[in-house]
């Protein structure tokens, strides 16, 4: 690693100063620290935040949950609030990483994990995520893990979140803190950018706005929710493909639904007309299938990963057949009940 | 920096650049080798360490940031002549064969044992909210941050399966 300073924040007011003075924020470390081993990321200051009282509850919001951003993602997986009434979540939480890393990764860290993306790991490699305008060496290299959506000219990567495709699912909030001391919430989409020409920005944070908890609205008790994620390895590897659900019927059509993809986007991906089209719906499989041509109508995929195709539209189809109760439910597909 | 660390129950203080990791304060820094480095991405799992009770990867981990935190390794579990449970159940199923990666396979099944009894579930539970039941599968899913080139998978699940089986028999006396 390269030599940096590393500060102890005591109160988000430091934290924030700190980081609009340049310094990273680390909580978890678990992406930040492999990433300066691999001098890939060389911050000249680490600015920990994980000594800040109070940020690290799970507790009520209103009708919903308001998850302090350094709960560990193992916290928040085993919580009873959470595996009854939004269990897609803990799903998805359970599905990403190794016992050791959901220890010591946290809800804030989780969301701002940077890509996987083999060419933005190496630093020999070209990459504008890494150094704006070197170029992309992704383009027109091995594309098995790179996303189908939401790319651009300048960058292939996909978004490497599983847990933040079961908060786009059920459409949750960030909740920040501005360098000026003001709050803000907002949503997914609103957080993270597409790539577009500038790759390196990958979300819409300022200098020094710190995220300090994700909100999750009211639980939909008998809705039910499903995570898919299809990967090379049955454990511990990135998703080739996810899907989140959260779908709730009403005599036996779709009253509403709710769909988020891993893997094939350049941010966790939602498309709100696929959900439109599900919605007030009976179930099919014919629908299903144009649910899938409608989310993948603008796909962009070369040979190494034309394959997601099909494998988004089988695991959408799947998910749905399961959601909606064409098929039984298998591992993965739970009812959310009443919080417990 | 100064930092404190309580390792095994002993209290060390030491004088480290930031850059240390948990890993190398662990080994280069105290002499622990027990700890072992493997990858040293946080892949493998041979440098797992209990912080506060926890797995973790000590690798990923920089040791300014765990200024006065409990830290458990191998080292801290038993002694050759005085083994622990699953320490035994390595020894008698012959969990192992180059012994490279034991440690850490040691010291994740004894947090993972931890996180089961206290009713964590995994990605392979069918149920969220049933009490987790340690068969083959879910000890294979629970045990993936640790790999064993040497392959010995087979004969580790079935000394952790079998120093379960003890702790449970253990707790219910």
């Amino acid at each position: 690693m390269k030599p940096f300073d590393y500060q102890r924040a005591r109160d988000l007011e430091t934290a924030a100063e700190a980081a609009q003075a340049g310094g990273r924020i680390i909580a978890g470390g678990t992406n930040l620290l492999d990433l300066m081993k691999l001098q890939v990321m060389t911050p000249e200051r680490l600015v920990d935040i994980t000594r800040i009282p109070g940020l690290d509850r799970i507790e009520s919001d209103g009708p919903g949950l308001r998850i302090g951003a350094l709960v560990r993602n193992s916290d928040l997986s085993a919580d009873m609030r959470i595996r009854t009434g939004y269990p897609v979540l803990a799903r998805a939480l359970l599905a990403g990483a190794s016992g050791q890393i959901r220890n010591k990764a946290t809800t804030g860290g989780n969301l701002l994990q940077r890509t996987r993306c083999p060419y933005f790991y190496d630093p020999a490699m070209a990459c504008n995520k890494r150094e704006p305008g070197a170029g992309c060496a992704a383009i027109g290299g091995v594309s098995r893990m790179l996303a189908i959506l939401g790319t651009s000219e300048a960058c292939r990567a996909a978004h490497p979140s599983d847990m933040a495709v079961a908060l786009r699912a059920l459409e949750a909030e960030v909740e920040t803190r501005r360098a000026d001391g003001a709050t803000r919430r907002l949503g997914l989409d609103a957080l993270y950018r597409l790539p577009g020409e500038r790759p390196d920005l990958e979300t819409t944070l300022e200098p020094g706005e710190i995220i300090t908890a994700v909100l999750l609205p009211a639980p939909l008790p008998g809705a039910t929710q499903s995570y898919r994620k299809i990967r090379d390895r049955a454990s511990y590897a990135f998703a080739l493909v996810s899907v989140a659900a959260v779908v709730r019927m009403e005599d036996a059509r779709i009253a509403t639904a709710s769909l988020a993809f891993g893997g094939i986007g350049a941010r966790p991906w939602k498309d709100p007309e696929v959900d439109a089209m599900l919605s007030g719906q009976s179930p099919s499989a014919e629908l299903f299938v144009r649910a899938a041509d409608r989310l993948l109508a603008q796909a962009e995929t070369d040979e190494g990963n034309d394959f997601k195709r099909e494998m988004t539209r089988r695991a959408l189809i799947a998910v749905m057949r399961e959601a909606t109760g064409l098929a039984p439910a298998s591992t993965g597909t739970d009812k959310a009940e009443v919080p417990a | 920096m100064k930092i404190t660390l309580d390792v095994n129950g002993v209290e060390k203080t030491l004088d480290l650049d930031a850059r240390v990791t948990l890993l190398d304060a662990l080994r280069d820094h105290m002499g622990l080798t027990g700890t072992k480095k493997g990858c040293d991405h946080g892949q493998c799992g041979a440098c797992t360490v209990l912080v506060d009770g926890r797995r973790i990867n000590a690798c990923l981990s920089l040791a300014v940031m765990h200024d006065g935190d409990q830290v458990t390794t191998v080292e801290g579990l038993g002694t050759p002549e005085e083994m622990n449970t699953l320490q035994r159940e390595f020894v008698s199923c012959d969990g192992y064969q180059c012994g490279y990666c034991t440690p850490g396979q040691i010291m994740s099944a004894t947090g993972m044992m931890a996180e089961a009894a206290e009713g964590a579930p995994s990605h392979v539970s069918e149920s969220l909210t049933a009490p987790a039941d340690l068969d083959d599968a879910e000890i294979a899913e629970r045990m993936s941050g640790n790999l064993c080139r040497c392959s010995a998978y087979p004969f580790i699940r079935e000394a952790i399966s079998r120093a379960h089986a003890a702790q449970t028999r253990e707790g219910r006396e």
